[in-house]
């Protein structure tokens, strides 16, 4: 019972929380470039707005381009049940990060498809570019799953933060650091921020994400917002959970979820000041350049793999 | 009406063969011996898990590929009889228990491949067939190297005895068997870089014969490795496991690279099957591994995720195939730049694709997922062995596996998004028909099993495990979790069925929300063209421009070699008449490893070409100094 309770707490959560997220996202960084910008509670109503507008689908497309929105939606809700959110076991308790980073690529697969199902230019040129991102990105995940395994003894999201919750201490080593410093790259790179992607903006040489989706409008639109916003709340979550492990309630009861909540929140708060930090600090790379930076990751990752290797 | 006869009988053996295979798989264990009818040793044949495993696949993969050929009309009314042939031979492979048996069953199933990659008769096919021939038959005379030396060092064909006598024979002997006969079944299984011939010959064959030795022929080379790595000579050492591991993780990444910028669909096919036999490859290797450092129950795992890659490639890698066919006799091409749009023409054929691309791509909760899922617990849990360098292998493996992943998940977004969506970009893809009824139904039976292997691995894991067990000395039985949630050890757990319930409700619920609160409005108009009068197929991105990140990325690798041609206006060069730009990718392995070969190999013949004088007094100075030679050295 508390379980079901649990699952839809999460789903809700996600779905709920995600929009504040970017909002208070948006919000901070206009603050730290001297604007005021967007109220915090402004994604809500691009939303809501969207949604009442009618969709206007290319003759082009097929059941593709109308499906994805759904797929994506789905794989996101999916994941919802698989990170631990406010308490260290999730809901699915035996999935793990690999089905997690494969279940971004079954969007990211869908998201591609349907850019290319429109026949425009930007679509193809969207869709060519976030899927070479993704795939270069992949490597990078992968050993940084291993540093967390190798530390924690399973690759299960429950079973890592679980160990993690009760011995913090493994958390504070340089190795642990190097693991979250490329999984916090690859996270730039995944949910398109900066410096791999600009959200803010539809310049058409730069686009990557943006071009993909360009053709989506009224509730596929905002379908597709509204995941996209969920996959970069899952990964702070995620992030956060995992690298700061302190706090997380290990019981299912009213009182520890309520401080698991508050938890969460803090955790949030700190990574997006940090996201606003990076992301305001540095430049939109050259898309070949992009490369270079995730190599950067794949090394990190390694670092910290080796690490783990050579000092026990 | 012969041919459709072959291929029905074609059909009900490989029916048969599946239904044998599976009860193999399953314990039904058998030998047979009939003494007359080859000689050295008669022709033996023992039906254990593993050729049970082999030979179930084969025979599901055939029972598709017949029916499809059975339906194809005129166009495969040709080579039906070395069609048949060629099953049953591939069907006996497995089964060989001794080196005879098993040499003449590879070869026939060798040349009547050979002889089906020769259907078209033109340039291309006669140039695939002779590379494929040369480098077979290459491979054919390393492997009766190998089991020479093996016959001489153990005094018996029969691979029983082998199996008996290789913990004593002497480690050089071992080695240098295990080598050559390594080197002749990788060049089956189109490891690289004994790849060369697999991207030619593989589109060349019809596509019902592609399906089959792309799913199929391939694998039994993989089955060849699997007996020289675990069962044949026992456990192997280091630098075997690791060296197959090597070349897995190069086959995969390479392979997927070559496809990634393919714009001919069965070669993207071909080239993919060899990622494919990578990935399989990875498994193997760990468990080579994880074997010798008596870490039973991660080799075990390790196999089993191999074997289940052999199974999954099987079903999907002949889907897509066949769709292939499909799609090429609907448009008359295999290049995919004049494809398009064909998901409106051929519904049925587009949603098989899509299944088989998606599997193929490693995504949840499909089949290719589960084996891929199970390859990456088996890489991460390394952590077992103690051999810093040896972590660092497979840290890397894991590595080369996701980013072939990635890539892969790339390189089918391509092949399904141009061939399938859009508009079409030929007159002959705007006007492609569906396949008919029975091609429809295999390939929506294949994209079934696809679906049915990814969301059943507790039914398949627990029966691969025993076959895998006993090769590795693990226990064959038990350590896998229960009905729902298929577990390994404490490290992980996975429920595809829980994933793929939980897709389905996380579509259905919003979907159903929208349309019922009227939200879900829409209406059609044209794509938007920045004001531009129409939309025809020429502003679509194309398969060259899709796969252009990569090829900037990966430079080393592809070494393009970019001309830009310019046509320009006598009396001004702003004025450009013509322009032609191309930047075609080169293989490496070519290059850098068979032309200077040949090209060696061209210069000795010449010298050795002075010897042949055309004198008969010269040639009995030969003999004479031969005999001579020969006597002196006695």
């Amino acid at each position: 019972m508390i379980d079901a309770f649990v699952a839809v707490l999460q789903v809700l959560l996600v779905a709920a929380g995600a929009p504040l997220l970017v909002g208070a996202l948006r919000r901070m960084k206009a603050l730290l470039v001297g604007r005021r910008g967007p109220r915090v509670l402004q994604p809500y109503a691009d939303l809501a707005k969207l949604l009442r507008k009618e969709a206007v689908v290319s003759t082009t497309s097929s059941w593709i381009f109308r499906l994805t929105p759904y797929v994506l939606l789905a794989t996101m809700l999916v994941a919802a049940l698989i990170v631990p959110l406010v308490l260290a076991r999730p809901v699915l308790d035996f999935a793990g990060l690999v089905l997690l980073m494969y279940l971004f690529v079954l969007g990211t697969f869908f998201l591609a498809l349907a850019g290319l199902d429109t026949g425009s230019s930007f679509g193809g040129m969207g869709a060519s570019r976030e899927v070479a991102v993704a795939a270069l990105a992949e490597p990078t995940v992968m050993i940084a799953i291993l540093a967390l395994a190798l530390r924690a003894g399973t690759t299960n999201l429950g079973g890592i933060v679980e160990r993690f919750a009760q011995e913090p201490l493994l958390a504070a080593n340089p190795g642990h650091l190097l693991a979250f410093s490329a999984l916090f790259i690859v996270m730039l790179a995944e949910t398109g921020r900066l410096p791999v992607d600009n959200p803010a903006t539809h310049l058409e040489l730069t686009m990557i994400h943006e071009a993909m989706v360009l053709e989506y409008s009224g509730h596929y639109l905002a379908l597709v917002e509204w995941a996209a916003a969920m996959k970069l709340f899952l990964f702070m979550a995620l992030l956060g959970n995992l690298f700061l492990p302190w706090g997380m309630p290990l019981t299912a009861a009213p009182g520890p979820l309520a401080l698991g909540l508050v938890v969460l929140a803090l955790k949030l708060a700190v990574l997006t000041v940090g996201l606003a930090v990076v992301e305001t600090g540095v430049a939109k790379l050259r898309l070949f350049r992009v490369p270079e930076l995730l190599a950067g990751s794949f090394a990190l990752a390694l670092l910290s793999v080796l690490s783990v290797f050579l000092l026990r | 009406m012969i041919a459709v006869g072959l291929y029905a009988l074609a059909a009900l053996a490989g029916l048969a063969g599946a239904i044998l295979g599976l009860a193999g798989m399953l314990g039904r264990v058998w030998s047979l011996r009939v003494d007359a009818v080859v000689p050295l040793g008669g022709l033996e044949l023992t039906m254990d898990p593993l050729a049970g495993l082999f030979i179930a696949v084969a025979g599901a993969a055939t029972v598709a590929t017949s029916l499809t050929a059975a339906g194809g009309g005129d166009e495969t009314r040709r080579g039906a009889g070395t069609y048949l042939l060629f099953v049953a031979a591939m069907g006996v492979v497995p089964l060989a228990a001794n080196a005879i048996t098993f040499l003449i069953a590879w070869e026939l199933m060798s040349l009547a491949s050979w002889a089906l990659v020769l259907d078209r008769r033109d340039d291309d096919a006669r140039h695939a067939a002779w590379v494929y021939a040369v480098m077979t038959h290459a491979g054919l005379a390393c492997l009766i190297a190998g089991m020479l030396l093996l016959a001489t060092h153990t005094g018996s064909v029969r691979f029983e005895d082998w199996r008996a006598a290789a913990p004593a024979l002497q480690p050089a002997v071992r080695a240098g068997a295990a080598l050559l006969l390594g080197l002749g079944f990788a060049s089956k299984a189109g490891v690289i870089p004994l790849h060369v011939w697999l991207p030619l010959a593989h589109p060349a064959a019809p596509s019902h014969v592609s399906a089959l030795m792309s799913g199929v022929m391939v694998k039994l080379g993989v089955l060849g490795l699997v007996r020289v790595g675990v069962d044949w000579l026992g456990p192997a050492p280091v630098a075997w496991g690791t060296l197959i591991l090597l070349a897995g993780a190069l086959s995969a990444l390479a392979g997927i690279l070559h496809a990634l910028v393919e714009t001919d669909l069965k070669r993207l096919l071909a080239f993919s099957t060899i990622e494919n036999v990578g990935i399989v490859l990875i498994g193997l290797g760990a468990a080579m591994l994880f074997r010798h450092a008596q870490l039973e129950t991660l080799a075990r795992l390790a196999l089993v995720a191999a074997l289940y890659h052999v199974l999954n490639h099987a079903m999907f890698k002949t889907l897509l195939f066949l769709a292939a066919g499909v799609v090429v006799h609907g448009v008359g091409t295999h290049d995919l730049e004049a494809m398009g749009g064909l998901i409106k023409r051929m519904p049925w054929t587009a949603a098989a694709f899509l299944l088989g691309a998606l599997a193929i791509a490693g995504l949840p909760p499909l089949n290719g997922f589960v084996s891929e899922w199970l390859t990456f617990q088996a890489l991460l849990q390394n952590v077992a062995l103690e051999a810093p360098a040896l972590n660092l292998v497979f840290a890397l493996a894991a590595a080369a596996l996701a980013l072939t992943a990635g890539l892969g998940a790339a390189c089918f977004t391509k092949a399904f998004g141009i061939a399938f969506l859009a508009l079409p970009r030929s007159e002959a893809a705007a006007h492609a028909h569906e396949a008919s009824g029975v091609v429809r139904t295999v390939l929506l039976a294949l994209a079934g099993l696809c679906v049915l292997l990814g969301i059943g691995p507790t039914v398949v894991v627990p029966a691969l495990g025993r076959v895998a067990g006993p090769l590795v000395g693990a226990d064959a039985s038990g350590g896998w979790g229960g009905a729902l949630t298929l577990t390994v050890g404490s490290f992980a757990g996975l429920s595809t069925i829980a994933i793929a319930a939980a897709l389905l409700v996380g579509l259905a619920v919003p979907g159903a929300a929208l349309a019922w609160t009227g939200i879900a409005r829409r209406r059609y108009d044209a794509t938007w063209g920045c004001g531009r009068l129409r939309q025809t197929a020429r502003m679509e991105y194309t398969a060259t421009a899709f796969a252009d990140p990569f090829t900037r990325v990966f430079n080393f690798f592809y070494r393009p070699r970019t001309r830009l041609d310019r046509d320009v206006h006598p009396q001004s060069r702003l004025f450009v008449r013509r322009i032609a730009y191309t930047s075609p990718t080169r293989s490496i392995f070519d290059e850098w490893l068979y032309r200077p070969a040949l090209d060696s190999l061209r210069v000795t013949i010449e010298r050795v070409q002075r010897l042949q004088s055309g004198r008969a007094s010269t040639y009995l100075v030969y003999i004479f100094a031969a005999l001579l030679a020969l006597l002196v050295l006695r």
